[in-house]
């Protein structure tokens, strides 16, 4: 193939200039699928939100709001006690975080601070490879080796399905999710901050905590919150390890079963409670829909509020 | 001529020296005086004493057998085009090289004395005698007072002396009546050339004995600048410093010895520094010993 001569531009025409009618009508539709099809990401979360949102008010409409503050979730008796969920749900989430942030922020310092560059390249997709295993997984080891082999060692009386197994898992879960933001957050503090601690005779523990840490704080608050929305959204690990999702009543004991709002809405869309027909059972789901919804959005709206209060310039 | 007259006309700190027609006396200097000035003048302290340092970042020499003596109480700067090791030997001083991954050094480098690289030294404690101030102002995000009060607190300075450090150590760097008003504010609230010298005020506020500047000005404006260089001739009474700097100018103006930098490609395009020629500033910039040296601070190389 020889290139394209140049050609005599003396007799040039708009006509040479105009590109066939087929490529025009190519280059519009291939936008027009591109716009369809962000259209429709648009559309499915916005029927998702509506669903949703019709399905909960439904339910506060015809609920009896006494019921609302009850013993327990029972969902058939129509006892639906948000307190309940809403507890176990939090406290779950807080022990995952107990179990996630300080491994999590531990594994980032020594990944960013510490690791020989052949060793991070290794551990940091290792790590994230920890973040692919299926929480069903989780759950599981769970009820088959957190509870039995090593909780029961402290607690005499502990329930099979219990809270604070759950949250373990639910933190091991996390920990990678954690850790690796936390990670590009300090890697994100400029060599020169570490240097000049350096210079004023630092040693690098000191380094770390003192100026690293600091300096990353909006993107270590950032890990935080993103890795409490992920805990307290998991659904699978608490369905399998706490229990109670079906029913459970009010209690602040971790060594015992307690449903949560995801695990409560896991066991209603499966539907074992009957609830199809039961008076608000299956509205109730989309309530507890709409609410964890409202706790990840309002989350994550502080989270940015935080986050960007605490931004550095550097 | 006699080489002790020419030690007592060329008085090194004086900074119109150079003027060609005040300093007719060395426009033919022994070379032999030179060298006499550079190493041994009687009435100076050394404390570092150099011998063949190399240094290498993985297989790659960047610094080739550099050998000199820096003398306490004095400016010494270093010059040289980019790529020629001046940063890298600087860092040299208080081991800032072992942070970069590969960094190795060789050859000794005796401080009043005592090898620095030897196994015993914790470059830690080097650090706490030997500071140093970054090309970029780098304050900590931080505000002005724990910038200044973070290297004595790390040294054990007890919380009631503080802000007595603080405070010196800010009226040392001219810049305690500009902050004394917003101790508590961000550090990055400051214009870039007060960074700077709040960067130079955190250096001394852990009083150590020699501070290493790293083309401190080179992000400053001229008239920071200036200000900068004047607080380097104060400084030097109290302080050895050793600067690095792309203003061949700034040199003349501060600098009581100047070392000369410059880089050699080998057959595979490796570029490696070596020191060129350490002589007294006012003899490097009017009667320099090695032609390259002239070349290029008549500007007509680099």
């Amino acid at each position: 193939m020889t290139p394209p001569m140049p050609q005599n531009t003396s007799d040039l025409s708009a006509a040479d200039l105009r590109t066939s009618a087929s490529r025009r009508a190519w280059s519009a539709g291939a936008r027009w699928a591109f716009a369809l099809a962000a259209l429709v990401t648009v559309l499915v979360s916005a029927l998702i939100i509506w669903t949703v949102a019709s399905g909960a008010w439904t339910f506060i409409s015809q609920v009896a709001w006494g019921n609302l503050t009850e013993i327990g979730w029972f969902p058939r008796r129509g006892l639906f006690d948000l307190s309940t969920l809403l507890v176990n749900s939090v406290q779950i989430s807080v022990i995952a975080m107990l179990v996630a942030v300080p491994s999590g922020f531990g594994a980032a310092i020594y990944l960013s601070e510490y690791a020989h560059p052949k060793v991070r390249k290794v551990m940091k997709p290792t790590l994230e490879l920890l973040a692919s295993v299926p929480s069903v997984v989780l759950g599981v080891f769970a009820i088959s080796f957190i509870t039995p082999s090593i909780l029961t060692n402290f607690f005499d009386d502990i329930n099979f399905f219990n809270k604070l197994a759950a949250g373990i898992a639910v933190g091991l879960l996390v920990i990678p999710l954690i850790a690796s933001i936390a990670e590009d957050a300090l890697r994100a503090v400029p060599v020169a901050l570490r240097e000049a601690s350096s210079g004023l005779g630092a040693r690098k523990v000191t380094t770390s905590i003192r100026v690293v840490l600091p300096a990353a704080m909006s993107g270590l608050m950032a890990a935080i919150i993103v890795g409490f929305s992920r805990a307290i959204g998991e659904t699978m690990v608490v369905t399998i390890a706490s229990g109670g999702g079906d029913t459970s009543l009010f209690n602040l004991s971790l060594t015992e079963s307690g449903g949560t709002i995801t695990s409560a809405m896991a066991a209603l869309g499966l539907g074992t409670d009957q609830v199809a027909g039961n008076n608000l059972a299956f509205q109730s789901l989309y309530f507890l829909g709409a609410l964890l919804f409202a706790i990840t959005l309002v989350l994550n709206m502080a989270g940015d509020v935080i986050v960007r209060r605490l931004q550095n310039k550097y | 001529m006699n080489p002790e007259k020419a030690l007592m006309t060329d008085e090194p700190a004086a900074p119109d020296i150079l003027a060609p027609s005040e300093s007719p006396a060395h426009t033919r200097i022994d070379v032999s005086a030179v060298a006499a000035m550079a190493g041994q003048r009687a009435d100076t302290e050394t404390v570092f004493e150099c011998g063949d340092i190399n240094v290498y970042y993985g297989d790659f020499r960047a610094l080739r057998d550099v050998t000199l003596n820096i003398a306490a109480h004095e400016v010494t700067a270093f010059i040289g085009p980019s790529g020629c090791g001046k940063t890298t030997f600087l860092r040299c001083f208080n081991r800032m090289n072992d942070l970069i991954e590969g960094a190795r050094v060789d050859g000794a480098i005796n401080y009043h004395g005592v090898n620095l690289y030897q196994d015993e030294v914790d470059p830690v404690e080097v650090r706490r005698r030997v500071g140093m101030v970054f090309q970029k102002p780098n304050p900590f995000p931080k505000s002005i007072y724990d910038n200044i009060a973070y290297g004595p607190r790390l040294a054990g300075v007890k919380r009631s002396a503080l802000d007595d450090v603080v405070e010196g150590s800010l009226t040392r760097a001219a810049l305690w009546d500009e902050v004394k008003d917003r101790l508590k504010m961000s550090a990055y609230g400051l214009s870039g050339g007060q960074q700077q010298r709040l960067c130079i005020a955190r250096a001394i506020a852990v009083q150590p004995d020699v501070v290493l500047m790293d083309e401190p000005c080179s992000a400053l404006d001229p008239i920071a600048t200036g200000r900068i260089e004047e607080l380097i001739a104060e400084l030097k009474t109290e302080y050895t410093i050793i600067i690095v700097t792309h203003n061949m100018q700034q040199a003349a103006r501060i600098s009581d010895m100047t070392a000369f930098f410059s880089v050699q490609a080998n057959e595979m395009g490796q570029r490696t520094g070596l020191l060129v020629e350490y002589a007294p500033t006012s003899l490097i910039f009017t009667n320099p010993d090695d032609p390259r040296t002239e070349a290029y601070i008549t500007g007509r190389v680099g």
